[in-house]
């Protein structure tokens, strides 16, 4: 009996914040969301208009939902093949390895507001670094972030820049691999290549695996580069779903709309990381 | 404590091998570095010197032109007179000060509570917390600025900070898991001399977990300083702004002056790097844990 009150009152800051600021609040938007709300008057219940509005007549609604599904399809993947790539590299035993881990590292850490302005006048299509570079080549470079099929891509190529931080945790994954295994399959006769996909990469999966639901999760929050760097444009290109969402919120005022957005925001989310974690039995090796 | 000259390719590294291996990450190292180096040269450069090659519709980018000629450091002095990133920088650092010392002792008392605390419902409240990780902030965001709203903390630090002192999850799961490896005789042989729970959490667990808190810190340090979305949402007074925020809004009222920006952008990054190889392996093996959650 003491031992429940004693436990419940060191429990009890995170209790009372976890009913505040995300139990509360959980359920209250469940409930906005069918509703019409400015935040400054009462909101006003309006059944499912929200979501039939979002689903029937929101084109914006569809191709914030397509880029952020595209960016999860593709810089997802990418970004794991890169990250496993450089920790492999960086996971053989040349001389000065630790100088080549921090260098590749240290881009991960630069605040997300720091690396969007650097990269806008990386980008700046009259003076910046990259078309400066291709001006040595004797190549007119592109607007990037003003061009409507290359804002996208631009953002893409940035992400890969901070591809530092999931490589850390590969190399991790690489320095768990028990040392028996390669010494069995040397034993074997296994070569190199042989190793890499029998052993390496299987015992790899879960960190993989880890990653690629983070990073997909990560992908629908995607925000600050874009709200910084293209406000969603040229032509809306890059309105990602989080911007989107943002923009109907505190740009419109637009409250009960932003929570229907929300909650399809979560169901999303929890269907593609329920498939991702079906999946999981063919792919994902744990264990020895 | 393990072998490891059994690492991949480890014994086996002919010289081509490991030539081609040092050339393949020595490629890699200019994209790496290369921003830092074109963020830290435009920010000792002229403007005139920035825009006046550019005649031929386009800046030829070389060698000679990364060093700024003539070097011209007063960007930083402009920069903040511009803006009052000094300001800003006093509101980010009580930020990360209050935040830190909010998240770190929550975290600590309910990881207790959790690690060492046996009480009925424990497992279920640590699988509620553990779920709540994974729940995207923008289906709590509304309701949760209309809370701040009616408790008339709009537009004051209160909505950035007060969430700090109920604990973060991440920190109470990394330290749940730090204080169970902690051996329970320890503190079997305090309660038998009487010492009641907290004086076993501040007495013997604090201090054996020293470098678990230092991660925490660390990490709240990082995202504090780095947040974004709570100063855009909660700040509207420009004596208020953080630096995340004031480069932002720098970068948006004064376009152009990208000498000052870089160097307002090279003010706001150069204490994580100094942090960062100060403690660089607790940011290594944060990141490692966490999943590079920041």
């Amino acid at each position: 009996m003491r031992k429940n009150l004693v436990g419940y009152l060191f429990i009890s800051p995170w209790l009372l914040g976890f009913f505040v600021f995300t139990l509360g609040p959980f359920i209250s938007s469940v409930a906005l969301s069918f509703t019409r709300w400015d935040i400054v008057s009462a909101p006003k219940l309006v059944g499912a208009a929200n979501y039939r509005a979002l689903i029937t007549n929101d084109p914006l609604f569809w191709k914030s939902l397509w880029i952020t599904l595209k960016y999860a399809a593709c810089a997802v993947p990418i970004g794991v093949l890169a990250g496993v790539l450089l920790a492999l590299l960086l996971n053989s035993k040349v001389r000065g390895i630790a100088v080549y881990r921090t260098i590749l590292f240290l881009p991960s850490i630069v605040p997300a507001v720091a690396s969007s302005v650097v990269f806008i006048w990386i980008l700046n299509p009259q003076i910046g670094l990259i078309n400066g570079l291709l001006k040595r080549v004797g190549v007119v470079g592109p607007a990037w972030l003003a061009d409507t099929k290359l804002a996208f891509p631009s953002l893409v190529l940035m992400s890969l820049w901070g591809v530092g931080g999931s490589m850390v945790i590969y190399l991790a994954g690489l320095k768990d691999v028990p040392v028996y295994l390669y010494e069995a399959a040397i034993v074997d006769g296994a070569g190199p290549f042989t190793r890499m996909r029998k052993i390496t990469l299987p015992m790899l999966t879960p960190v993989i695996f880890f990653n690629l639901v983070m990073g997909v999760i990560g992908a629908f929050q995607y925000f600050t580069q874009a709200f910084i760097m293209t406000s969603g444009g040229p032509e809306e290109s890059t309105t990602f779903y989080a911007l989107y969402l943002f923009n109907r919120a505190w740009r419109y005022m637009d409250m009960g709309y932003a929570c229907a957005m929300a909650w399809i925001l979560f169901l999303i989310i929890v269907v593609i990381t329920a498939f991702l974690f079906r999946t999981q039995k063919k792919w994902v090796h744990y264990g020895g | 404590m393990r072998n490891r000259r059994f690492r991949i390719g480890a014994q086996s590294l002919t010289p081509i091998q490991s030539f081609g291996i040092h050339g393949a990450l020595l490629c890699l190292c200019i994209p790496a570095l290369l921003p830092f180096i074109w963020m830290l040269s435009t920010s000792f450069k002229l403007d005139s010197d920035i825009y006046g090659s550019s005649k031929a519709g386009g800046a030829v980018v070389s060698l000679a032109s990364l060093i700024p000629h003539p070097f011209h450091p007063q960007n930083y002095p402009e920069a903040l007179k511009t803006v009052p990133f000094a300001t800003y920088l006093f509101n980010s650092l009580g930020l990360c000060a209050t935040t830190i010392l909010g998240a770190v002792t929550s975290s600590a008392v309910v990881a207790y509570g959790f690690a060492r605390v046996q009480f009925k419902g424990r497992d279920f409240w640590f699988m509620v917390m553990i779920s709540t990780m994974a729940l995207p902030g923008q289906v709590t965001m509304i309701p949760q600025f209309a809370v701040f709203r009616w408790l008339g903390w709009y537009g004051g630090y209160l909505p950035l900070t007060i969430p700090a002192f109920t604990g973060a999850p991440f920190f109470i799961f990394l330290l749940t898991q730090f204080f169970r490896t902690i051996p329970a005789e320890m503190a079997e042989s305090a309660r038998l001399d009487g010492a009641g729970e907290w004086t076993i959490l501040c007495k013997i667990v604090l201090p054996l977990a020293k470098p678990a808190l230092a991660t925490c810190a660390l990490f709240q340090f990082l995202g504090t300083w780095n947040d974004f979305m709570g100063p855009l949402l909660y700040i509207n007074d420009p004596k208020k702004y953080t630096l995340a925020y004031g480069l932002q809004q720098f970068y948006s009222s004064y376009d152009g002056k990208w000498a000052q920006l870089m160097a307002a952008a090279t003010l706001f990054t150069i204490p994580i790097i100094i942090l960062f190889f100060f403690a660089q392996k607790t940011f290594i093996q944060g990141v490692a844990t966490t999943g590079g959650r920041n």
